[in-house]
């Protein structure tokens, strides 16, 4: 496939890892902020090539893993009723809110469909008066364009049977709650690259200079990973605090205008809860006043049952700041295992620790 | 969030009123109808990156290249800045 | 006198009723209009069949059942994999097929012509697989309880003369070899899978692998074990026999065939293609000696035309297969809990 195998290449690969080596002086961590850079480490097993001064941490990056349980508690409740379709990306299915996934209630005769792109719900709604399609709308800026599309397009069609349960994050508070925090133990940043695709860099230019910290927007091929760390190492070494943009070929530092532009008109920032680490400020998004027939919560009356979340022993809101890795929580590998997950960073395959769970590191 | 591969448009389909631009994408001979509505600078034989049914960007190649090109010959040379 | 007025039920019912699995008259006219004629089964019917067996022949006996959905796919359908899956059992056991029975648990209100399109196949794949069916039953469940159509397929083999296959025989050092390309069944049952479809000409690489067993034999391979990957694709087929024989595998990616269409269609939806389904593809483990030979074989034929060598047992962590990446790296294969879900992160 082109533009994807040739960012696969071994020597290539081998070449940028020995310049990091050359390069490092001493112990740098860097965190990285994306689900899809997490599982691109780990297939590639891209820390095999570094140099061992060079930590590399997962930041919240997992849209999935920070979903509240709330939210997978509604959708539950959503898919139970007979007139409901609950259409979600496959991710979603096996994340267990305080009691059961939608996998769950989907073994008990709701009617849940997993969905390619929230187009195809839409389509479902179309085709299918006579039910009520919701779509759980769950992501981070990549993600938004796409939904707050599929919402502007029904109202344009006049669709009334079809609405979002929504729990979108946006990246920037995210970093800021983790480098505003005096303990961080953060040095550098990898920037998710698809996020900049649509939002640019602009919003990045702040962060790295109020807390002096590098950030690179990197892609997700191993190559473009070992170019961001390469970068970013860089940077480090030579005492930089800069937005740098590794990833030319996607990235632009206005990123995609008419992305934005859609954005700003269906959804509001508002504050978010984030599974495992809490409430951050205009962290997330909503939909806008105008839109509000196409929000479930407000369609289904859905209320904050203010359950609490999920606790006992699951530590995933430290591994998802990075301040552990899986493997120094004591619950990991032994009470807490993709079998019988703890916490979502070990029930959705993106999550940091269902990779390291996965994908072991070899001695 | 961020599962998106690289796509080449083999066709644009000319939208009705009120409907949404899409285009026939495939990825290494597997075809999937994409929506376009971000990506209106693009045209058939361009490549985009897809995520979740939607072209988020057009893949620049030339500069790409380019700047790659330019970065691996550095490496190579074992350049430092 | 006025005529009778006209029966209002129809003669020939076009749907599967509860009456087709009651033992009774409907029973039988399914089993003697549509069963047995779809099958070729003749004669007199009894509750048993008796099989002529070779004097001496070491008998292998399996079974399968086939619930997958869609009950029609590119390159197959549910007959053809129940088939071909009961076949493959038996060739990974070193057996050549000698008989099928036949269990269906049809659901209330199935088209009887749906019934006879699998039943056709079945006719059709077991005449590939050079085997009949012999002896069957039939059953109906309340509409809503059966997903229209379950076939149950058991199958017995004989198996070839000096031929000992198992995990018992793996040793360390042994090559690993793949007859072909692998997850094409996945990708194909993907491709239609509604929310997830594509256009895509991925066809299921549903068939026999007797033939590839025939050619291993007739060209004096030693093997040490067979397996034919299923669900789970190859990932699960090399855990499996991992863990039944205690050794570790080394895997080596970028030696594993992979179609660049089904590469593909696993990028778009984050799959991983060593863990999609495959039919029709035989992992075969043979002494470091007779790997060229074994090759050889399975390359001598069509259906093998794509066979490679993939990895090699090793002595290392019981159960654990460590593979190769394209980047020279290792990571250890994970065994998956359950079947892998479409992801867009």
């Amino acid at each position: 496939m082109k533009h994807l195998d040739e960012y696969r290449d071994g020597p290539r690969a081998r070449r940028i890892a020995q310049a990091i080596a050359q390069a490092t002086t001493r112990a740098w961590r860097i965190m990285e902020v994306c689900g899809g850079q997490t599982h691109a480490i780990a297939r590639f097993a891209i820390e095999e090539l570094l140099p061992p001064q060079i930590t590399l941490l997962h930041g919240p990056g997992c849209p999935v893993c920070v979903t509240p349980a709330e939210i997978l508690d509604h959708a539950v409740a959503l898919a139970r009723r007979p007139e409901v379709v609950l259409c979600s990306y496959g991710d979603m299915l096996r994340v267990p809110g305080t009691t059961v996934d939608l996998r769950t209630a989907k073994a008990e005769g709701g009617d849940v469909r997993v969905v390619y792109s929230a187009l195809d719900a839409l389509a479902l709604a179309r085709a299918r008066p006579d039910r009520e399609v919701v779509f759980l709308a769950v992501g981070f800026e990549t993600t938004a364009p796409g939904h707050a599309l599929a919402v502007h397009q029904a109202r344009r069609e006049g669709v009334r049977n079809f609405s979002l349960l929504v729990s979108h994050v946006l990246v920037p508070p995210a970093l800021e709650a983790i480098l505003g925090d005096a303990d961080h133990r953060v040095d550098g940043i990898l920037a998710a690259g698809h996020v900049c695709a649509i939002m640019g860099w602009t919003e990045y230019e702040p962060v790295a200079r109020d807390h002096q910290v590098p950030i690179v927007v990197t892609g997700f091929e191993p190559i473009d990973i070992l170019e961001g760390i390469y970068a970013c190492t860089q940077q480090l070494e030579a005492g930089r605090a800069e937005v740098e943009n590794a990833y030319p070929r996607a990235v632009t530092q206005a990123g995609n205008a008419h992305a934005q532009a859609m954005m700003q008109d269906v959804f509001e920032i508002r504050d978010r809860w984030w599974r495992g680490i809490g409430e951050i400020p205009r962290s997330g998004l909503g939909l806008a006043p105008a839109y509000a027939a196409f929000d479930a919560e407000r369609k289904f009356q859905l209320t904050s049952s203010g359950a609490a979340e999920p606790d006992g022993e699951c530590r995933s809101g430290l591994v998802l700041v990075g301040r552990i890795k899986p493997p120094e929580c004591p619950a990991f590998g032994t009470r807490c295992t993709p079998d019988h997950p703890l916490g979502a960073t070990m029930v959705s395959s993106e999550g940091t620790c269902a990779a390291y769970y996965k994908y072991p590191r070899l001695p | 969030m961020c599962l998106a591969i690289p796509g080449e448009i083999l066709e644009i389909a000319e939208p009705a009123a009120g409907e949404l631009p899409i285009g026939r994408v495939t990825f290494g001979g597997v075809t999937k109808q994409v929506c376009l509505a971000y990506v209106p600078e693009a045209r058939v034989g361009d490549y985009v990156l897809v995520h979740a049914g939607f072209a988020i960007t057009c893949i620049a190649e030339p500069h790409a290249r380019e700047i790659l090109e330019h970065l691996a010959s550095g490496l190579s040379q074992g350049h430092d800045p | 006198m006025s005529s009778p007025p006209a029966c209002p039920a129809p003669l020939a019912p076009e749907v599967i009723q509860l009456a087709h699995g009651g033992g009774g008259r409907a029973t039988w006219r399914l089993l003697h209009e549509v069963v047995r004629p779809a099958l070729g089964i003749t004669g007199v019917s009894a509750d048993a069949a008796e099989l002529a067996v070779p004097p001496g022949a070491r008998l292998a006996f399996t079974t399968d059942a086939s619930v997958v959905r869609p009950i029609v796919f590119p390159g197959g359908d549910i007959g053809r994999l129940a088939v071909f899956g009961t076949v493959n059992d038996l060739a990974a056991a070193g057996a050549r097929p000698i008989a099928l029975s036949l269990s269906l648990v049809l659901e209330e209100g199935l088209p009887i012509d749906v019934l006879r399109r699998v039943l056709g196949s079945i006719a059709a794949a077991s005449r590939i697989a050079g085997v009949r069916v012999v002896t069957g039953d039939t059953k109906v469940v309340d509409r809503g309880r059966g997903d229209g159509i379950y076939t149950s397929i058991a199958g017995i083999g004989v198996i070839a003369p000096g031929i000992d296959v198992g995990p018992h025989q793996i040793r360390a050092g042994d090559v690993v070899i793949v007859s072909g390309d692998v997850g094409r069944h996945g990708a194909a049952i993907l491709s239609v899978r509604e929310g997830l479809a594509f256009e895509a000409t991925i066809e299921s690489d549903c068939a026999p692998v007797t033939g590839l067993l025939d050619a291993l034999v007739d060209a004096g391979t030693e093997l040490h074990c067979l397996r034919d990957p299923t669900r789970g694709g190859l990932s699960a087929a090399l855990h499996e026999l991992a863990i039944d024989a205690g050794v570790e595998i080394t895997l080596s990616e970028p030696d594993v065939p992979v179609d660049g269409r089904v590469a593909a269609a696993c990028e778009l939806l984050g799959l991983d293609p060593l863990a999609m389904a495959c039919e029709g593809r035989l992992v075969v483990i043979v002494p470091p000696d007779h790997a060229a030979r074994a090759l050889a074989a399975l390359r001598s034929r069509p259906d093998g035309a794509h066979a490679a060598a993939i990895g090699r047992v090793a002595a290392g962590t019981a159960g654990r297969i460590v593979a190769t990446t394209v980047l020279g790296t290792r990571r250890v294969l994970d065994f998956a809990a359950s079947e892998q879900l479409p992801r867009i992160c």
